[in-house]
C-alpha cells in the first residue's frame, strides 16, 4: 500500500508563484478603474465562460461574448479581463469595431490559484457591462520534482 | 520566425461573420518565475496583436503575462470584400511577426 | 463440467471487460482539456506537427535529401508506423522507439547532424510521424526478439524505486483513478505521445513523462534514450495494445 500523505511531500511548483507582489482585490479594482475611468459598471450583457474547476492553471481556455448588434451606432469598443490573484490583475484587453461583426474573444490564460475573474465590456455609448466567474484551480499533482 | 497555426476560411459569402483562430509559438515568460539558477527570468511576452483587413483594423489585443504560453486567440470579422488579412504579433525583445492571408468573398 | 464450460465461456468475456476498463489519460481530463486536444486549431501540439511537416520536406545532409525524398508522402508512408513502435532494430540488434528510429534515419540515411532527444526538431518530426497514426489502434509487433526487453520493462514497472519507495504499478495499477494532490492518477497508457503537457507548456516525449514520474518519487532518472526507457515503453505499449492513438494529445 502506498501512503498518499507522503506523496504530498512532492510540493507543487506553482509557475506563477510571485516573488513579493501579488494582485489583490484592491489591485484588481484599481486596474479596472484604469479601464473604465471610474465609470459605473453594470452586471449583464457580458458572458464570461471558463471552467469552474481547472486542473492545471498553466493553460485555461477562456471566452467572452457580449450582446451587441455591432453596428456603427451601437457596438462594443473594448473587452478587458481582470483577475484577483495572479501577480498582475490585468489579463487581456481587446479592441473592437463593427468590422469584427461579433463582440467575442477566446484565448488560453494562466491562473496562479483559485480566484475570481472579471470581464468588462465598454460599449460605444460609453456604458460598461460585466460578468464574473469563480474558478477553483486544483493543483497539478506535480509528482515531478 | 515563430511557428504560427492559422485557421481562417479561404472563401466566404459577402456579409458573413467568419471566425479567425490563431496559435503562435512563444514562451510567454512571465517575469515572475525563477530560472534554474534561482534568478528571476526577465519578462518575455507578446504584448500586442493586431488584425487588419485591407488596411483597416478589425481586432487588436493587449496581452499581459497571464496569457498562456503559445498564445491562442480567436475572434471574428465580417467578410466585406475580397482582400488581405494581415496579422501581427509584437512583443518584448523586439519580437515582431506578420502573417498574411487572402480571403475571397463571393456574392 | 458445466462450471468448467462456464469459466471457459466467461474467460473471453472477462478479458474484454478488462480491456474496456482500460482508460486513456484523455478520459480522466476535464472536458475543457479534452476539447483543446480534439480541436486542431486550439491544440498547441499542432504547432510541432506543422513544424514536423516542414522538416519532413526540407533537404538535409550532404545529398540534400529530405525525408520525403525517400519516403514520399508521410500521410501514406508513415500511417500506422507510430502504432507499432518500439520495434526491433536490425542494425543495432536492439529495440528502438520511434524517436530513436527517426534519429537513426536522420544520422545514418540523411547523413545530417544528429538531432538530440527532446530537441524541438526531433519532437516536431516525431509528432508529425505520430500524427499519421491518430485514431489507429496500438499494435505492438509480435517479434519474439522484443520479448526479453518487454519482460525487463515489466520488471522495471513493478520495481520499487526512489526515496518514496514506490513502483509505477503501485500508482498506475493499484491506485489509478484515485486522486493525488488534486489530479487523477491515470493508468499510464502511452496513447498520446509526443504530447503537449500544460504543466510543461510545451510538447514532450514519453521518455520525458517517465523521467518526471521517476524524479517525482525521488529516484534517479535514466539518461534520455536509455534502453531501460525503451524497455518500459515496450511494456506500456503491450499493456495498451488495441487502445487508440491520440498524438499529439494534451495532458494537464
Ligand atoms: C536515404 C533515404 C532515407 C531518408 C532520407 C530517410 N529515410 Fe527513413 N527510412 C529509410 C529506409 C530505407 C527505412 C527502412 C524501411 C523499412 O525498414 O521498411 C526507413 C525507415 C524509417 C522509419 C521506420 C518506418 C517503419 O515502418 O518502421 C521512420 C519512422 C523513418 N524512416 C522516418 C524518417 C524521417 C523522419 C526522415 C527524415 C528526418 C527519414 N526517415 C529520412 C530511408 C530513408
Ligand atoms: C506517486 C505516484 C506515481 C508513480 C510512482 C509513478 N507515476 Fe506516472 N503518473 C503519476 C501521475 C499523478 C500522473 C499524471 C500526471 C500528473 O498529474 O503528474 C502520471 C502520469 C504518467 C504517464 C502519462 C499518462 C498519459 O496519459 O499520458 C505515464 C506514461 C506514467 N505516468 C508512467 C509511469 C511509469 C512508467 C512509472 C514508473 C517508472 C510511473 N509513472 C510512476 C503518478 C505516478
Amino acid at each position: 500500500m502506498m501512503a498518499p500523505r507522503r506523496l504530498l511531500l512532492a510540493a507543487p511548483a506553482l509557475l506563477l508563484l510571485p516573488r513579493g507582489s501579488r494582485a489583490s482585490p484592491e489591485a484588481m479594482a484599481e486596474a479596472v478603474r484604469g479601464f473604465t475611468g471610474g465609470a459605473e459598471i453594470r452586471p449583464g450583457r457580458v458572458t464570461l465562460e471558463i471552467s469552474p474547476l481547472v486542473e492545471n492553471g498553466n493553460t485555461v481556455p477562456l471566452s467572452v461574448s457580449v450582446e451587441s448588434p455591432m453596428t456603427e451606432a451601437e457596438h462594443v469598443r473594448a473587452i478587458a479581463v481582470f483577475n484577483e490573484r495572479n501577480p498582475q490583475p490585468h489579463v487581456i484587453t481587446v479592441h473592437l469595431n463593427p468590422r469584427a461583426g461579433r463582440a467575442m474573444l477566446a484565448t488560453h490564460i494562466r491562473l496562479a490559484t483559485s480566484q475570481t475573474l472579471l470581464a468588462v465590456a465598454q460599449f460605444s455609448d460609453g456604458s460598461f457591462w460585466s460578468d464574473r466567474a469563480q474558478v477553483v484551480v486544483t493543483l497539478a499533482a506535480c509528482v515531478e520534482g | 520566425m515563430a511557428r504560427v497555426l492559422l485557421n481562417i476560411p479561404r472563401t466566404a459569402r459577402k456579409g458573413e461573420v467568419i471566425a479567425i483562430r490563431t496559435l503562435i509559438q512563444h514562451v510567454m515568460e512571465t517575469g515572475y518565475r525563477p530560472g534554474a539558477d534561482g534568478e528571476v527570468l526577465p519578462r518575455d511576452i507578446i504584448r500586442r496583436f493586431t488584425a487588419s483587413f485591407e488596411g483597416e483594423e478589425v481586432f487588436a489585443a493587449d496581452l499581459s503575462p497571464a496569457i498562456a504560453a503559445n498564445p491562442f486567440l480567436s475572434f471574428t470579422m465580417v467578410a466585406s470584400t475580397t482582400g488581405t488579412l494581415v496579422l501581427r504579433w509584437q512583443g518584448d525583445k523586439g519580437f515582431d511577426q506578420t502573417e498574411t492571408r487572402e480571403i475571397m468573398v463571393t456574392g | 463440467m458445466t462450471r468448467l464450460a462456464c469459466i471457459l465461456l466467461l474467460l473471453p468475456l472477462c478479458l474484454s471487460a478488462a480491456a474496456e476498463e482500460r482508460r486513456s489519460g484523455f478520459q480522466d481530463m476535464a472536458p475543457e482539456t479534452q476539447a483543446m486536444q480534439q480541436d486542431d486549431t486550439a491544440n498547441p501540439g499542432m504547432l510541432w506537427v506543422l513544424e514536423g511537416e516542414t522538416l519532413w520536406n526540407a533537404p538535409a545532409g550532404p545529398a540534400g535529401q529530405p525525408c520525403a525524398g525517400c519516403h514520399g508522402s508521410a500521410e501514406s508512408a508513415m500511417r500506422g508506423v507510430a502504432a507499432r513502435y518500439p520495434a526491433w532494430d536490425e542494425a543495432d540488434a536492439a529495440p528502438i522507439d520511434l524517436a530513436g528510429r527517426i534519429q537513426q534515419c536522420r544520422a545514418a540515411r540523411q547523413g545530417a547532424p544528429p538531432l538530440p532527444r527532446e530537441s524541438e526538431e526531433l519532437l516536431a518530426l516525431t509528432a508529425y510521424v505520430a500524427r499519421q497514426s491518430r485514431g489507429l489502434p496500438i499494435t505492438p509487433p509480435e517479434d519474439p526478439r522484443l520479448d526479453p526487453a518487454r519482460a525487463e520493462g515489466r520488471a522495471l514497472y513493478t520495481e520499487r524505486r526512489g526515496q518514496l519507495d514506490l513502483s509505477c504499478a503501485q500508482c498506475h495499477d493499484e491506485n489509478a483513478g484515485r486522486r493525488l494532490a488534486g489530479s487523477a492518477i491515470p493508468q499510464a497508457h502511452p496513447t498520446g505521445y509526443p504530447l503537449y503537457r500544460l504543466e510543461w507548456q510545451s510538447l514532450g516525449s514519453l521518455q520525458r513523462r517517465l523521467r518526471g514520474c521517476m524524479t517525482g518519487v525521488r529516484a534517479e532518472p535514466y539518461a534520455y534514450g536509455a534502453l531501460e526507457y525503451v524497455a518500459i515503453e515496450l511494456y506500456l505499449a503491450q499493456r495498451a495494445a488495441g487502445m487508440t492513438l491520440e498524438a499529439p494529445a494534451v495532458r494537464p
